[in-house]
């Protein structure tokens, strides 16, 4: 297929596609327009049910066998996709179009090893031998950046890491040199650091190559940083497109502006900035309103809006499907919500040494089943040094962010805390009292004094429980409450969580995830404990409901003056709430900053890294990422050194392999930091993150 | 049970085993015959009006004794396997949930008890215990605890991961709650669809162990019995020999096409 620049490579017209759901047909996907050209990377935005998925399966025409295209046209180049037949498609899928999925270790076959996969992908494309074709796939694996090629390719997938498999797909769906490349949240389950090497590395390949590229996200971050357009879908619809300056500087459909406020900045913190949750939830399939799709939840809503607006054209190449776009964009209306800021009861009138929880050298280490041979050898058992020697305190209604990428312990930590996890060494100390490590050695009032909301809204609940039921436990446990008294504390609890006074009938079946996270908080805080430890509790839910439970967190707090230990991943998030932040690596403790220093010099290097790897909502982008390279390192490679020596970008020698760094602390900040280099010399040559550029809309 | 019969396959497996249930409760009153009643002048014929299934050599009707036949099988299957479930759950339960030595203990002796070959371990058990009715309900017992136990065990290893249990430990539940409100209700999908198979497994062995002559003396009208007894004959008079195998293999097949509907509508509610 021959091409000039700018000509569509995808046109969909009018497409609808629709699920059978017994007797039902259900519309998923409604009437998208939509043209990507060449040399063009188009950004899909949306939650998750607002049928971007369904789209890319369409586009592909790779829908199941319950979906339909019930109307419009696919133009792929000068194929009309839906009138292909089963082979011409299979023609078009091997050299047309390519796909990277979320979740690589699904997509590569676990019995067969990754060259293999790779050359048998490769000699699909062209009449080649199959040594040629296993050459070429070494090839591919240097291209894309695999440091040791031979290694990988005789590798299976579950024996490389999740970047490694990325890559690996990524080969897959260039080597082909599709015209039509569709990334489908290709670096979500991965971590942010490796997010930024694999991001970049794209943009590199697809530099010089001849096509056009469909980013389906949901993360706006990612979107501003390396789309030229964004497409917003809510329920099934596009509500929104434009460039991607214009959409972050003005958005003009309401539910854009609900996302992009929904989100915490990096340098926003809870004591200036109250974040301005989306109401509501994303309608269900079948459930979506009549007339404007978003009525329900927005905040600017009129008596136009029951019917159904047009995408309509906004100037330059800008589209708003909202009956109210031009008083948007005069400022006449403002859709942005208003919540007023919690008053806060926040005491800074902290007594030294009394903290309610305090870790002393805390260790966790996991055994290492012995093998055969090391019985035989009489050889010592070893051991996986999960969590190093972590001290850290959490004073009176404070709260501490605990911060570090899958693999770093945070997790063991919060679990050893709860008595979930047996530790190695150390003490942890809640109220100045030793906790025994063992669940079934505290006695019922330690447990009260301690209660953890867990990531998974899944199984936070028990299925076969009433809502009721389930946060009458605590109550009767805990408190020694009659069922009576309990009932008429669940009203409350229910109505701390805002949730309605009818939802104790319920099962969790019947609720969203964000529902159900705002229940298990409830549940937490039924006890009234003194340290509330938050694991990921927003990292499952959808962007638009997961400022309300931020809020709700700093909310709760405000009423009842508990400690919190929130543990995430997400370094914006815990800047947001945190008053304090600990950043962990391999079961070491970093850095350790006071409130709202996070984001100012001096970092430790892997907190800097760490940092300019998030993608900013924000363009231009300010900041330059710094790329960690090299893989996270094994457990059983750690040396007595730093244990962040291996990727470090301020790497200075041997002194940082042989020996542990001492803390240092910055009397500007009152951050320490776990590093040889002076924090003189840190500071220089870092610059602050604060997000001080507040002018955005 | 309506989802039951919505699948063709599954509705005629439920039939069948209601319809043997149904024969074992009222084959007394149901039987033209009594299950021993010998009537000299009919022996060795064949299939008519008079007697459906024929006569066996010594003249019984080959039909009253397969109604009456119903009643023991089934009972001793179904009580057998009843016991198993209860014993085996909670042993499964226990030691999925505990882990550590008991886990260990209770698993290896189900291990070395699953190693032996089943129709080998009731014939030791048998010699052990002696020989009636009530051994056979300790064999199928002892069978069955171990295999039960290990599906129940693989089940509660998964729930007891999840989330609200840990929430549960968390606030001090004491622990027969949790393995009985907590974990106990996640279990039971999987564990009907094992009591099923389990009963149609059971059927069989009683079945196989009359055949075998062991557990049940003649003239019960057991149909594994029935079938040795005319197995001498069989080129003779070989509707004795057809009818009464023909019974077992109809309600085996039956009960496990009912499990295989149990476990889809199961597996089609957790997808849910």
């Amino acid at each position: 297929m021959k091409l000039l620049k700018d000509q569509p490579i995808l046109e969909l017209s009018d497409l609808s596609v629709s699920y059978q759901h017994g007797d039902l047909l259900l519309e998923a996907v409604r009437d998208i327009n939509m043209k990507i050209n060449l040399g063009e990377t188009y950004g899909l935005a949306g939650e998750s049910g607002s049928g971007k998925t369904t789209l890319v399966l369409a586009v592909m025409r790779y829908l199941g066998s319950r979906a339909k295209i019930t109307k419009g046209n696919i133009l792929l180049g000068d194929h009309d996709l839906r009138s292909l037949n089963d082979q011409q498609l299979r023609r078009v899928w091997q050299s047309e179009i390519a796909l990277v999925p979320q979740d690589p270790l699904s997509s590569l076959n676990p019995s067969m090893k990754i060259g293999d996969q790779l050359a048998e992908v490769l000699q699909l494309q062209s009449n080649i031998s199959r040594h040629m074709a296993s050459q070429l796939s070494k090839e591919w694996l240097n291209k894309v950046q695999i440091p040791d090629p031979e290694r990988v390719a005789s590798s299976y997938p579950h024996q490389i890491s999740g970047g490694m498999q990325q890559r690996v797909l990524i080969a897959m769906a260039l080597s082909s040199s599709p015209s039509l490349l569709v990334l489908d949240e290709p670096t979500t389950n991965l971590d942010v650091t490796t997010q930024a090497v694999i991001l970049d590395l794209i943009g590199e390949l697809i530099r010089d190559l001849e096509m056009a590229i469909l980013y389906v996200t949901h993360n706006l971050g990612v979107i501003a940083q390396y789309c030229d357009r964004v497409g917003v879908m809510y329920a099934g619809e596009l509500v929104e497109e434009a460039g991607t300056a214009d959409i972050f500087l003005k958005p003009l459909h309401p539910y854009t502006i609900g996302l992009l406020e929904s989100i915490p900045r990096l340098g926003d913190t809870k004591d200036h900035l109250q974040l301005k949750p989306i109401e509501g939830q994303i309608p269900a399939l079948g459930q979506v309103p009549s007339g404007c799709n978003f009525r329900t939840r927005c905040p600017i809503v009129v008596d136009i809006c029951h019917e159904r607006p047009q995408l309509s054209p906004a100037g330059g190449s800008r589209f708003s499907r909202c009956h109210r776009w031009q008083e948007i964009d005069l400022g006449e209306v403002n859709a942005h919500r208003e919540t007023p800021p919690i008053p806060s009861k926040q005491n800074d009138i902290t007594v030294e040494d009394t903290y309610t929880l305090q870790i002393k050298n805390l260790s966790v280490s996991f055994p290492i089943q012995r093998s055969l041979r090391d019985v035989v050898q009489n050889k010592a058992g070893r051991s996986l040094q999960a969590v190093n020697d972590v001290n850290f305190e959490i004073s009176p209604g404070s709260t501490l962010g605990l911060v570090g990428e899958s693999g770093s312990g945070k997790t063991t930590i919060a679990r050893a805390i709860m008595g979930l996890q047996g530790i190695s060494a150390g003490s942890i100390k809640l109220n100045q009292v030793h906790l025994p490590d063992r669940l079934s050695r505290r006695d019922l009032a330690t447990l009260r004094q301690l209660q953890i909301v867990f990531q998974n809204p899944a199984e936070a609940l028990n299925p076969h429980f009433t809502i009721g039921e389930s946060l009458s436990r605590p109550l009767i446990r805990l408190l020694g409450m009659s069922r009576q008294e309990a009932k008429i504390k669940i009203e409350t609890l229910l109505s701390d969580v805002h949730l309605p006074a009818d939802y104790t009938n319920r099962y969790p079946q019947e609720l969203s995830g964000g529902e159900i996270q705002r229940i298990a908080l409830g549940r937490a805080i039924a006890s009234n404990p003194d340290l509330l430890i938050l694991d990921e509790p927003i990292s499952a839910l959808d962007v638009s409901v997961q400022a309300a439970i931020l809020n709700l967190v700093g909310e709760l707090q405000n009423d009842h003056q508990n400690s919190i230990l929130f543990v995430s991943h997400n370094l914006a998030v815990v800047g947001y709430l945190a008053d304090h932040t600990a950043v962990i690596y391999m079961g070491y403790i970093l850095e350790l900053s006071g409130r709202g220093e996070l984001f100012n010099p001096p970092h430790h290097p892997y907190t800097e890294a760490l940092i300019s790897a998030i993608p900013e909502v924000k363009v231009p982008r300010e900041r330059k990422t710094i790329y960690l390279q090299g893989e996270l390192p094994d457990f059983s490679e750690l040396t007595d050194g730093c244990p962040f020596h291996s990727r470090c970008p301020r790497y200075l020698g041997d002194i940082c392999i042989k020996k542990i760094p001492t803390w240092q602390v910055d009397p500007g900040t009152g951050k320490s930091i776990l590093c040889h280099i002076p924090l003189e010399e840190l500071s220089a040559s870092q610059i602050s993150s604060t997000n001080v550029d507040t002018s955005e809309y | 049970m309506r989802q039951l019969f919505r699948n063709p396959v599954s509705a005629t497996g439920t039939v069948i085993t209601l319809i043997f249930l149904l024969i074992a409760i009222i084959s007394p009153l149901i039987a033209p015959y009594g299950a021993n009643e010998i009537i000299p002048t009919d022996a060795r014929q064949p299939p008519s009006a008079d007697h459906w299934f024929g006569t066996d050599n010594l003249g019984r009707d080959v039909f009253s004794r397969v109604l009456l036949g119903a009643r023991e099988i089934l009972v001793l299957a179904g009580l057998g396997t009843l016991l198993a479930v209860i014993i085996g759950t909670l042993f499964g339960l226990l030691a999925g949930y505990q882990s550590g030595w008991f886990d260990e203990i209770t698993m290896r002796v189900f291990d070395s008890l699953l190693a032996l070959p089943a129709l080998l371990l009731a014939l030791l058990l048998l010699g052990t215990v002696g020989n009636s009715r009530y051994s056979i309900l300790i064999v199928i017992v002892v069978l069955y605890i171990p295999i039960v136990a290990r599906v129940v065990r693989s089940v509660v290893l998964a729930v007891r991961q999840q989330g609200y249990v840990e929430a549960a430990q968390l606030i001090g539940e004491p622990r027969t709650r949790i393995l009985l409100r907590e974990i106990l209700p996640s279990v039971l999908p999987t564990l009907s669809v094992e009591s099923a198979l389990r009963f149609s497994y059971a059927i069989f062995l009683v079945a196989s162990l009359g055949f075998l002559g062991v557990g049940v003396q003649p003239p019960s009208p057991n149909w594994g019995l029935m079938v040795k007894e005319a197995r001498a004959y069989s080129n003779l008079i070989p509707w004795a020999l057809f009818f009464p195998a023909l019974a077992i293999s109809v309600v085996v097949v039956g009960v496990n096409l009912m499990a295989d509907g149990i476990k889809r509508i199961t597996s089609a509610d957790q997808d849910e």
